[in-house]
């Protein structure tokens, strides 16, 4: 391991949202009501969030990341206030569906630009890319542009700027979502091989319960733009979440029959 | 609350930008404002038949134009769209497109090359009319000049209407057995309707605040417009109070049809967008096909005949002779300098503007519009109620007072064309700058790239080919006009048109043909290279 990627193995951030509320639209003219999120994430854990669609999963991840301001509560990260904080100051990364890469850059300035945002890179930091292009395996990539990799490549290469940018708190938002059963495997394996080195804490959104069972270890189940149940992902799938946990990931399933079918699959 | 990220230097460049823009507008209607109250009984005494009898013919030549300029582009553009392929389609399109930055003066010249008293026609015409051709100046040389730039426009504006109707519509009717008159009653003529007001209402625009054409081809006070008659006010008759009066009408006349135009919902710029034709499941009879290709072909040589004439006439003069004369060299230099500088000019305001848009449009998210976006959106589009002349007019009769009116020429010039030009060049970046931030904003937000950085890294490369097809635009509008250099123009500073003009006024026809080629052939160019780095987009990933 060079040594820019050794020196970050701190244990992952605790991550809180203190009775946060938010809305879309001032004074809620849209006539919403407004999210509230009052819930701790495990630490140094993979938290996989689930919901069914417009609960609010992206919008918790934008207020933790930053690109939303809370009307009202506290976001804290590591026990600190970093709600007035903008999205590059925070102590964490995160990996969207999709436009994770700059299309005009080489793979290697995309993963450089989580190290230097003007891109002028020390010696250090290109041995902190080169270690983290390898660990993703995008050793030899490193001058190609994004549209001359494939989807499951491209979001490695925006995983290697993770493992550069070091960062205590990761925020995972569907990064999966559009790629093959085979390819999404072996990003999963890659994402618990990574929080195995470095114990950050891992906020991952899916709509797959598959991806839930493989990595999560902590779940959080939201429901109609609040927290419905929290607790461990493997309680949740062995059929002691809450029934609208079990309606959302389908029809009296739940239990050891699903999770049976679920393997057979893959 | 709006984010944390909120103070953007995007905001502040668009900001100066404003300020800049507000400084040039605000200083013409300074000097108008100032000359108005100080002389105010001149302004008044201004008012009288004679005026009149101006406001009438300018908004009877406008209205005898839009309506020959639209009706026939109705019929040629629904000729073009029952036939989306056949071989020189698209040669066609682009040729409608060259009249939008030919320069003025140019086909004014083609037009007289082809029509005037001595022109290519004017045998056949006298034929015609029993005797002697009298040449085509007065209102029938301004309608056809006006039919020239505008029929190609309003073609392109309603093709690029009926190409929205869905390819399912025309599938049903196919299905249906519609005919070409059923077809046109129930599919097409709902739509051209709808496109009718808008386009109609922009070749008026055009044609009231149309300054080089009344001037070259007008030929005298029965057939002068407001616009010109500003510019004689201000460097024949030397009334400074009637050109306020006159430039004061033309700015409410502008701002009525601005307004008028807003309402119906006109795109007020006028540049088209054709998509690919698709196909279109229709059969088209033996007859209807030879009526199409009539109307086509017709408007075809209505458009081409004045470019032809052009390049016939100016090689017909001494070119040899023209290109070593140190006059003509030095004008063409002034004329590129100046030009370059409002092309860079005119990008440079455009993605200020476009920038601090797309950031506080973002920072507001479903709140009202700020008074601040609305002037970087819609403002910017508002400088066409102010025309060159008036501009140029309110800072000639307010620099008159402070010191020689004709050194500042070079300055007006190129500020003056940069505002005008800049319309058309946010409809070039602005659609790429917003895809770009569209894929590229949470990135940036989230890895801390502002500012230069982001500038020179993240935007810069999606945005060069937009940025160069709005310069080469913007230069080849600039380049072309006569509005502001023919108010501030001298002996020391002459531009291209400028010295055209001369020519023309001094009777040395042939070298003003010549000088037409080559001010025709270096706006071409640039319409050629700002089409071609338009159409080639960089492949994303």
């Amino acid at each position: 391991m060079p040594e820019g990627v050794a020196s970050g193995l701190e244990k992952g951030a605790p991550v809180r949202l203190d009775k946060v509320s938010f809305s879309y639209g001032s004074h809620g003219s849209y006539g919403e009501a407004p999210l509230v999120f009052d819930v701790d994430f495990a630490t140094a854990k993979i938290n996989a969030i689930m919901g069914p669609s417009g609960s609010g999963k992206s919008t918790l991840l934008n207020l933790v990341a930053g690109f939303e301001t809370p009307q009202s509560g506290r976001v804290l990260i590591g026990g600190a206030d970093v709600s007035a904080e903008p999205p590059s100051a925070r102590p964490v990364s995160m990996v969207f569906q999709e436009n994770n890469l700059f299309a005009h850059l080489s793979v290697e300035q995309n993963v450089g630009l989580g190290r230097s945002p003007s891109l002028r890179l020390t010696e250090a930091d290109r041995a902190a890319i080169a270690g983290a292009l390898a660990r993703t395996g995008l050793a030899g990539k490193e001058r190609r542009l994004p549209r001359e990799l494939s989807g499951g490549e491209r979001q490695r290469v925006a995983l290697a700027r993770v493992l550069v940018r070091d960062r205590p708190v990761l925020l995972l938002d569907e990064p999966f979502a559009s790629l093959g059963p085979a390819l999404r495997d072996d990003m999963l394996e890659l994402v618990a091989a990574v929080h195995a080195e470095r114990g950050m804490t891992i906020l991952f959104v899916t709509h797959q319960p598959e991806d839930a069972r493989r990595i999560g270890e902590h779940m959080v189940f939201l429901d109609n733009g609040l927290v419905a149940a929290t607790g461990k992902a493997d309680d949740f799938f062995a059929g002691a979440g809450p029934e609208a946990f079990r309606r959302y990931i389908g029809a009296g399933a739940g239990g050891a029959v699903s999770r049976d079918v679920a393997r057979k699959r893959t | 609350m709006t984010p944390a990220y909120s103070t953007d230097s995007r905001v502040s460049a668009g900001i100066v930008a404003l300020a800049a823009i507000a400084l040039l507008i605000g200083g013409a209607f300074a000097g108008l404002l100032f000359e108005g109250t100080h002389d105010f009984s001149g302004a008044w005494a201004a008012f009288d038949p004679y005026l009149l009898r101006v406001i009438r013919f300018t908004l009877w030549q406008a209205a005898l134009s839009t309506l020959l300029s639209v009706v026939p582009a109705l019929f040629v553009a629904r000729a073009l769209s029952r036939h989306p392929r056949f071989f020189g389609r698209a040669f066609i399109l682009q040729l409608f497109a060259v009249p939008l930055a030919l320069p003025a003066i140019v086909a004014a010249l083609g037009i007289l090359a082809l029509y005037g008293r001595a022109g290519y026609f004017a045998g056949v015409l006298a034929v015609i009319g029993g005797g002697s051709w009298p040449g085509i100046y007065g209102l029938s040389g301004i309608l056809v000049a006006h039919v020239f730039f505008n029929l190609p426009l309003a073609t392109r504006l309603f093709l690029e209407a009926l190409q929205t109707i869905p390819a399912d519509q025309w599938r049903l009717a196919s299905q249906l057995g519609m005919s070409a008159r059923p077809a046109f009653r129930l599919i097409e003529w709902p739509t051209l309707r709808a496109a009718m007001p808008g386009v109609a209402g922009l070749v008026f625009m055009l044609c009231i605040t149309s300054f080089t054409i009344v001037l070259i081809l007008g030929g005298g006070p029965a057939a002068t417009t407001l616009e010109v008659g500003i510019y004689q006010a201000l460097r024949f008759d030397f009334d400074p109070a009637r050109a306020v009066t006159l430039t004061l009408l033309q700015i409410a006349l502008t701002f009525i049809v601005v307004l008028a135009l807003t309402r119906l919902g006109a795109n007020v710029v006028g540049d088209t967008n054709l998509p690919v034709a698709q196909r279109r499941y229709l059969s088209v009879n033996r007859s209807e096909t030879w009526l199409n290709t009539l109307l086509i072909v017709l408007a075809l040589l209505f458009v081409v005949a004045p470019m032809a004439a052009t390049v016939m006439a100016g090689l017909g003069a001494d070119l040899g002779r023209l290109a070593g004369e140190a006059t003509v060299r030095q004008a063409t230099l002034t004329s590129v300098m100046l030009a370059f500088l409002s092309a860079l000019l005119s990008v440079t305001l455009s993605l200020a503007l476009t920038m601090a848009r797309r950031a506080l449009a973002l920072n507001r998210r479903a709140g009202r519009k700020t008074v601040l976006e609305h002037a970087t959106d819609t403002g910017a589009g508002f400088v066409l109620v102010v025309p060159p002349i008036v501009v140029g007019a309110g800072w000639f009769l307010l620099l008159r007072h402070v010191g020689d009116v004709f050194a500042i020429a070079p300055v007006m010039v190129v500020t003056v064309n940069a505002v005008m030009a800049m319309p058309f060049a946010l409809r070039a970046v602005r659609p790429a700058y917003d895809a770009a931030s569209e894929r590229h904003e949470r990135l940036c937000a989230q890895l801390g790239i502002a500012g230069w950085n982001r500038l020179t890294l993240v935007d810069w490369p999606p945005l060069r080919r937009p940025l160069a097809t709005a310069f080469a635009f913007a230069m080849a509008l600039s380049l072309g006009d006569l509005g502001v250099i023919a108010l501030f123009g001298s002996d020391s500073v002459q531009t291209l048109p400028y010295l055209l003009l001369a020519r023309m006024g001094s009777y040395r026809t042939e070298d003003a043909a010549g000088l037409a080629l080559l001010l025709g052939l270096v706006c071409l160019a640039l319409i050629v290279a700002a089409h071609w780095l338009g159409k080639e987009k960089v492949r994303d990933a």
